[in-house]
């Protein structure tokens, strides 16, 4: 296990999986957010002050990844989705059944509003030797998604480090 | 505190956030992942989360704790607090019937070339004397009333 296969030394630095979400920015999931939360920021709730600050409606900044984060269920889909997809390459590709993310990073650009429909990428960046960790043995990798409006302007990149582990007996 | 209208001239280095206290339930670790778009079971089926995770039930997810965060750093800024960037390390998981409580210090005050107010805020999730997740945010904020860095755009945008 410690020599990281050809086809995945191939993936780093590569753009994998660019994508447009299957759908647009939108205030309910925006309210569901900010409820799962608490979060009475007026930005999201009163449209004057919203006009006032952002000129009108954004989406809060964190919620970055839940627009490309497919439904559970859509027809003439066989089985469901993943999300960051190379995580989840790595983890069968290296033969690691359980994973953890460790570390994310977010860094924000322009602000999203309902209506955007964002495109997005991921980009291998490392993948490290087997450890041994309390979890298991396994391997840390790294990856970014990036992301942009319909316009092409930067919305933001997030940087999620992941542990893919063995447990062991 | 939501509706707060911090500006950098109040903020300075070694201010303490007030802090956030909240009971964990399980609703609020399912409310969180499906807000998140987040069906990985080990979110919501704690027989999946600990027999296959080795967990001690289901756990709070990386998505919903950036909303926490985001939602604790606001409540101090107001509204006119724009996050600029948010590195968190998750040390432990988060379960129902945790008390997690945040809290946060000002690490630094500056403003950038572009006239951008910045505070950078060292926040901590704990839940008792255990820390379960360290977050480092810069979040922009208005350098005196009037300003409002969400007008930022481009070049005068360095996050």
């Amino acid at each position: 296990m410690s020599e990281l296969p050809a086809e995945l030394q191939g993936w780093i630095g590569q753009k994998r999986y660019e994508q447009e979400g299957e759908f647009d920015v939108e205030r309910g999931y925006v309210f569901t957010s900010c409820a799962s939360v608490q979060n009475g920021n007026p930005l999201f709730w009163d449209e004057k002050i919203a006009n006032q600050l952002t000129d009108g409606w954004i989406a809060p900044p964190t919620m970055l990844s839940v627009w490309f984060r497919p439904h559970y269920w859509a027809p003439n889909r066989s089985g469901t989705a993943q999300p960051l997809q190379v995580h989840f390459d790595l983890k069968e590709k290296l033969g690691l059944p359980e994973a953890i993310m460790t570390d994310n990073t977010i860094v924000f650009g322009e602000p999203v509003r309902p209506g955007d429909r964002l495109r997005t990428w991921q980009v291998l960046r490392s993948v490290s030797e087997p450890k041994r960790t309390k979890l298991g043995v396994g391997r840390f990798w790294v990856i970014d998604v990036e992301y942009v409006n319909q316009r092409g302007e930067w919305v933001g990149t997030e940087t999620y480090t992941g542990f893919g582990y063995r447990r062991e007996a | 505190m939501a509706d707060a209208r911090l500006t950098l001239e109040q903020v300075r280095p070694g201010d303490r956030l007030p802090e956030l206290a909240v009971d964990v339930s399980a609703t609020t670790v399912v409310l969180g992942a499906m807000a998140s778009r987040d069906w990985r079971p080990m979110h919501h089926d704690k027989d999946f989360a600990v027999e296959r995770n080795g967990t001690r039930d289901i756990f709070l997810n990386t998505p919903n704790q950036a909303a926490w965060f985001e939602r604790y750093l606001t409540d101090w800024t107001g509204p006119a607090g724009r996050l600029g960037r948010m590195k968190f390390r998750m040390k432990d998981s988060v379960f129902p019937g945790d008390r997690m409580v945040f809290r946060g210090v000002v690490e630094k005050v500056a403003t950038d070339a572009t006239g951008c107010g910045w505070a950078d805020v060292a926040v901590q999730l704990a839940v008792g004397e255990r820390v379960a997740t360290e977050c480092a945010a810069r979040v922009a904020i208005p350098t005196q009333e009037g300003d409002n860095p969400w007008r930022r755009k481009g070049e005068r945008w360095k996050p």
